[in-house]
């Protein structure tokens, strides 16, 4: 395989990767909740998706947006009801409800849909490839890589430019500094949580194809969940899409030019950079 | 002369709270009384002593000195393949001697992982203790010709114990008076440990950093040290499984049993020693009773037990007991 074409399989990948790892990102910056259940909600997003294009036979891009309604949904109920007594609760209380939510829909979904792998079946026009002029490529691929531009553009916007992402990005940087001037953390919170659970199962449907869909998906990813979120520092939009991107491409060259032990290098530069710099590549420091 | 105020039964009931209870007998009698009356069930006993040793290890860092890790099984791996390693290539295999290795082994990796991790706090600590266990997990998987990658090491050799006892993998009956002696053994040194001024100073460092810094404590070098223990301890526990059941594989090391070992210690209670015990035998005689059978129904009631755990009993069974305990006092001195 030629560079361009490692370079594209690796973006593709690290952009399923900063779909699904956003909204925790963001999540975990607003109020420091060691969520490890992400995965799980990007996981329930692929199961409805999935169900809706077998069982109602949706076209893929309706499924898509009822699974990201589905599992925004989802996520303020769970938000409102149990999260939102976390807050304040310690980190290993805060990790064990979520290993305990995340066994709970391992469970669920096995029950239900038994643990074989799904199929995400995709329109025709997304198959096959596409010539870009100086390469011929995987034309899902591209559009993934397309989806998570955009998407990246428009969170990064909706960052910067808007009044909602301004209180965000306060209540980020200094939580009580925001709190005292008005800003409702709580309500933001919800909000946030909604979309990255959305997110998340947008993530999941689209990514299918790449890193497969099945009940171990949120315990199988989530060390790179983490990864990505923590290379990219808390609650920073485009520090986890230069860290998804970074972290995408480096294990597709790595799977390719050393396939025994290419993750390894992964764990160890996670390791070396987070001892470096605790708070990510992007992130500012906390304080 | 006027009744002893609240401040000196406080006091005594601190001065006294390391002295041996009559009821701290009980375990290591139903221990031995496990052997007597259920022989066919020592080789589930041994895992479960074998168990109970590592959740004590992670009682010491997590429910002592306050360090939340999602790693441990990376030490309780490293005591594993230590002792396999050395019995299928070196022909050490002389178990005694293999446990002071394995307990050196991951010791050693404690202490160096612990001097650079524990500089850190909170989601980032979290990431490196998951990411040094990933880490080690995939060199286990890597090196092929030494540790035998997926499959691991089976079918493993070793001499009988102090040349006395030999290992017999039908019954368990010398590998689990074994793994209950080494228990014994650890218990003793962890109890001291966690009783001693050593003992008192994590325990601040767990409630107040802030404090136990301004009084001059040598908070990181304390939190390394026991760090560095406990994986030891749990080296120990690792390498304990690999000679009870002569093989060793890379589940030793994965986050299934690191998560499980968590669940376990804040089931029984954690930061309360005999947590470890009774996390560790009500997770596993129900895992052994329905996991087989009903292996995702299984799972699902571990994980609601989870979300209740942490959302309404943080002090897990012993806290539970505790609170009853008190009301039940309460209501007959009423």
């Amino acid at each position: 395989m030629d560079l361009i074409s490692i370079a594209l399989g690796g973006l593709a990948a690290g952009m399923v990767l900063f779909i699904v790892s956003v909204g925790l990102s963001v999540t975990m910056g607003l109020m420091g909740f060691v969520n490890l259940a992400h995965g799980g909600f990007a996981m329930l997003g692929g199961y409805v998706i999935v169900q809706a294009m077998k069982v109602w036979g949706l076209p893929f891009f309706a499924a898509l947006a009822i699974g990201f309604v589905a599992i925004a949904a989802l996520s303020v109920v769970l938000e409102r009801l149990l999260y939102a007594r976390l807050y304040r609760a310690s980190e290993l209380d805060q990790v064990l409800f979520t290993i305990g939510l995340v066994l709970v829909m391992i469970a669920s979904i096995t029950l239900v849909f038994g643990p074989e792998t799904q199929t995400v079946v995709l329109p025709e026009w997304l198959r096959g490839q596409t010539d870009l002029g100086f390469i011929r490529y995987r034309t899902y691929s591209l559009a993934i890589i397309a989806a998570g531009v955009l998407l990246a553009l428009g969170l990064w916007l909706g960052f910067e430019r808007t009044r909602i992402g301004a209180k965000i990005r306060a209540a980020v940087d200094n939580r009580r500094m925001a709190e005292s001037l008005g800003v409702d953390v709580g309500r933001l919170f919800t909000l946030t949580f909604a979309l990255g659970g959305g997110l998340a199962a947008l993530g999941a449907g689209l990514g299918a194809e790449i890193l497969g869909l099945d009940p171990q998906y949120p315990l199988r990813y989530l060390i790179y969940f983490l990864i990505v979120v923590a290379v990219g520092g808390l609650g920073r939009v485009t520090g986890v899409f230069f860290a998804a991107a970074l972290i995408g491409i480096l294990d597709f060259v790595l799977k390719i030019q050393f396939p025994k032990g290419g993750t390894m290098f992964i764990y160890a530069l996670t390791l070396v950079l987070l001892l470096w710099r605790p708070q990510g590549l992007f992130g500012r420091r906390a304080g | 002369m006027t009744a002893p105020g609240p401040g000196l039964a406080a006091a005594r009931a601190l001065a006294e709270r390391h002295r041996v209870k009559w009821w701290e007998a009980a375990p290591w009698l139903a221990g031995i009384a496990l052997f007597f009356l259920l022989p066919s069930y020592l080789a589930f006993g041994t895992q479960l002593v074998i168990t109970i040793l590592f959740a004590l290890s992670l009682d010491l860092v997590m429910g002592y000195a306050g360090i939340v890790t999602l790693g441990h099984a990376a030490f309780f791996g490293a005591g594993a393949y230590t002792v396999g390693m050395l019995a299928a290539h070196a022909g050490w295999n002389e178990p005694l001697s293999g446990l002071v290795a394995a307990a050196l082994v991951a010791g050693a990796i404690g202490l160096a992982s612990g001097y650079v991790l524990l500089r850190t706090q909170g989601l980032t600590l979290l990431m490196l203790t998951l990411c040094t266990m990933a880490l080690l997990e995939e060199s286990a998987n890597m090196g092929h010709e030494y540790t035998g990658s997926f499959d691991g090491m089976p079918g493993l050799q070793f001499q009988a114990i102090l040349g006395l006892f030999p290992f017999d993998l039908l019954y368990y009956r010398s590998q689990y008076l074994y793994a209950l002696v080494v228990l014994f053994v650890c218990f003793v040194l962890v109890r001291v440990l966690v009783y001693s001024p050593f003992g008192q100073s994590l325990t601040g460092i767990r409630e107040n950093v802030l404090r136990m810094h301004a009084v001059g404590a040598p908070v990181r070098a304390r939190l390394v040290i026991v760090y560095a223990v406990s994986a030891a301890i749990a080296g120990v526990a690792g390498a304990l499984f690999t000679q009870a059941n002569a093989y060793v594989n890379l589940a030793t090391l994965g986050l299934d049993r690191a998560a499980g070992i968590l669940i376990i210690l804040i089931l029984g209670g954690y930061g309360r020693l005999y947590g470890a015990f009774v996390g560790a035998i009500a997770y596993m005689v129900l895992e052994h009773v329905l996991a087989k059978a009903y292996p995702t129904t299984w799972q699902l009631g571990v994980g609601l037990l989870l979300i209740a755990v942490a959302l309404y009993a943080r002090n897990g069974i012993l806290g539970i007991a505790d609170a009853l305990w008190r009301r039940l006092r309460a209501a007959v001195a009423r």
